[in-house]
């Protein structure tokens, strides 16, 4: 196990992700390089949002050991989660996990309608320490956003597959004014991300939004978009 | 239900250490989830199974009620020790701010094989975190529990910050964030349910001068579970 660990890492900057680049460094002689195996393991990842009215950002996706933490409660976001969890791009979230070792980083491929699901295919590299991190904003909302962090994959047989309820976050970084003109989705159409930093500056669980039909007059959001957890289905089979 | 030590011993012998005497000593890290709601000083009780902190869809104790309503654990303390149970008081010396942790290093629960804990939330009436009876593991390992968020069900929501801790005295004792409103005019004078039973979150509003209420109806709010317990046997 432990040679397997010390391939996987060893490529791990060869991931899919990179690939080309690693492959040009290694053409240039071409003989005196015995490639090992490449051991890869394989995973349909399927997502069910489960939410009233709360599109869901593209996902990121990340396969990775223990060298990532995308997010901690009590903990400051990174760039990479506020724009994520503030506008739904993941370019900056999945380029921080590649930069901090992750062996694979996906993004999805498009919104995910309540009431609709994506089925994604994962590959990485075989480790005895694979870990599943996924997030994806609710679009109509200030700074909240829905994932798993560090699921276990390890322990996963070929054939075996994995049924998980996902919470929601707030991401701390934008205040929950839901006011017009804050809030990315259909229910606005504002502003996505902005750099300023107006909130407790900290993840934590979300509280849900209070709407303007709970007595807060002065928000965009209606009934419908109100939310409880858990806010979507993650079915995940290991097919390879 | 404790492993016959014996038994243990002959089919775990890796486990013989922690198995060998009923005794137990265990971690307790327990993290406030929420963005905007305090935890007073929590109560963190090992107990045997004659007694709880409190009991869903059962009437509230005056030792739970004066904790629920004002924070104040010595009235559960002296009440459970007097039962031989074993407890770790206030381990985060005061409130527990939103998104912090603190964690119990060696919690020695002798023979006692439950665990609950409780803490009141702020800025609330009654409501409570709360954990009843959760079996100690005796088998070594991480164990992870998410905890909801309960109503004492023994006052009114009325959501006004008076400093009305005192048991049977209506209102919220205080707002340690110092973020909501004042000159509320009062949610409510009723208490539907007047045992203990999930909360069903703050109305709160947006007025900081007056509307109905004096908490924030954006910040003071949440959505169960309320906090993360991980507890490791040793």
């Amino acid at each position: 196990m432990n040679l397997k660990k010390y391939v996987s890492i060893g490529l791990s900057v060869c991931s899919i992700v990179t690939l080309s680049a690693c492959s040009d460094s290694n053409s240039s002689d071409s003989k005196e390089v015995v490639t090992p195996e490449i051991i890869t393991q394989s995973f349909d990842l399927t997502l069910s949002n489960l939410s009233s009215n709360q599109p869901l950002s593209p996902l990121a996706v990340v396969i990775h050991g223990e060298s990532y933490t995308a997010w901690s409660i009590g903990v400051e976001s990174s760039i990479g989660l506020e724009k994520l969890a503030e506008e739904g791009d993941v370019t900056d979230f999945l380029a921080e996990a590649t930069d901090a070792g992750a062996y694979t980083a996906k993004a999805g491929a498009g919104l995910i309608f309540p009431g609709e699901a994506e089925t994604l295919e994962l590959e990485s590299i075989s480790s005895d320490d694979l870990k599943l991190t996924f997030a994806s904003m609710f679009i109509n909302t200030n700074d909240a956003f829905i994932g798993i962090k560090d699921l276990d994959l390890a322990s996963l047989d070929i054939g075996d597959e994995l049924t998980v309820l996902i919470t929601v976050y707030d991401a701390g970084t934008e205040e929950n004014s839901e006011l017009s003109g804050t809030i990315p989705g259909p229910a606005d159409g504002g502003e996505g991300y902005n750099a300023l930093r107006d909130d407790v500056n900290v993840v934590s669980r979300h509280s849900g939004v209070v709407t303007n039909e709970d007595g807060y007059a002065d928000s965009i959001l209606d009934s419908s978009h109100r939310f409880d957890a858990p806010a979507a289905k993650l079915v995940l089979k290991r097919t390879q | 239900m404790k492993i016959n030590p014996i038994l243990a011993a002959a089919t775990l012998p890796l486990l013989l250490a922690s198995s060998i005497s009923s005794a137990q000593t265990v971690d307790v890290r327990i993290s406030n989830l929420t963005q905007g709601m305090f935890f007073t000083p929590l109560l963190v009780s090992a107990h045997d199974d004659t007694q709880h902190l409190f009991v869903s869809g059962e009437e509230a104790t005056a030792e739970l009620t004066a904790m629920a309503e004002g924070g104040d654990i010595t009235g559960l303390v002296t009440a459970t020790e007097a039962l031989g149970a074993l407890n770790s008081a206030d381990p985060a010396g005061g409130l527990l701010a939103p998104s912090t942790s603190t964690m119990i290093n060696d919690f020695d629960t002798g023979s006692n094989g439950l665990l609950s804990i409780t803490a009141m939330l702020l800025p609330t009436n009654d409501a409570f975190v709360g954990l009843d009876s959760w079996d100690i593991p005796e088998v070594a390992g991480t164990y992870t529990i998410f905890l909801n968020a309960y109503d004492a069900g023994t006052e009114a929501n009325d959501e006004l910050v008076n400093g009305g801790g005192a048991v049977g005295v209506l209102g919220i004792p205080a707002n340690p964030g110092a973020n909501g409103g004042e000159n509320g005019t009062g949610v409510t004078t009723d208490e539907a349910n007047q045992n203990i039973h999930i909360h069903r979150g703050n109305i709160g509003d947006a007025d900081a001068t007056g509307g109905i209420s004096d908490v924030d109806s954006r910040i003071h709010r949440w959505l169960n579970p309320v906090a993360k317990v991980v507890v490791t046997v040793k």
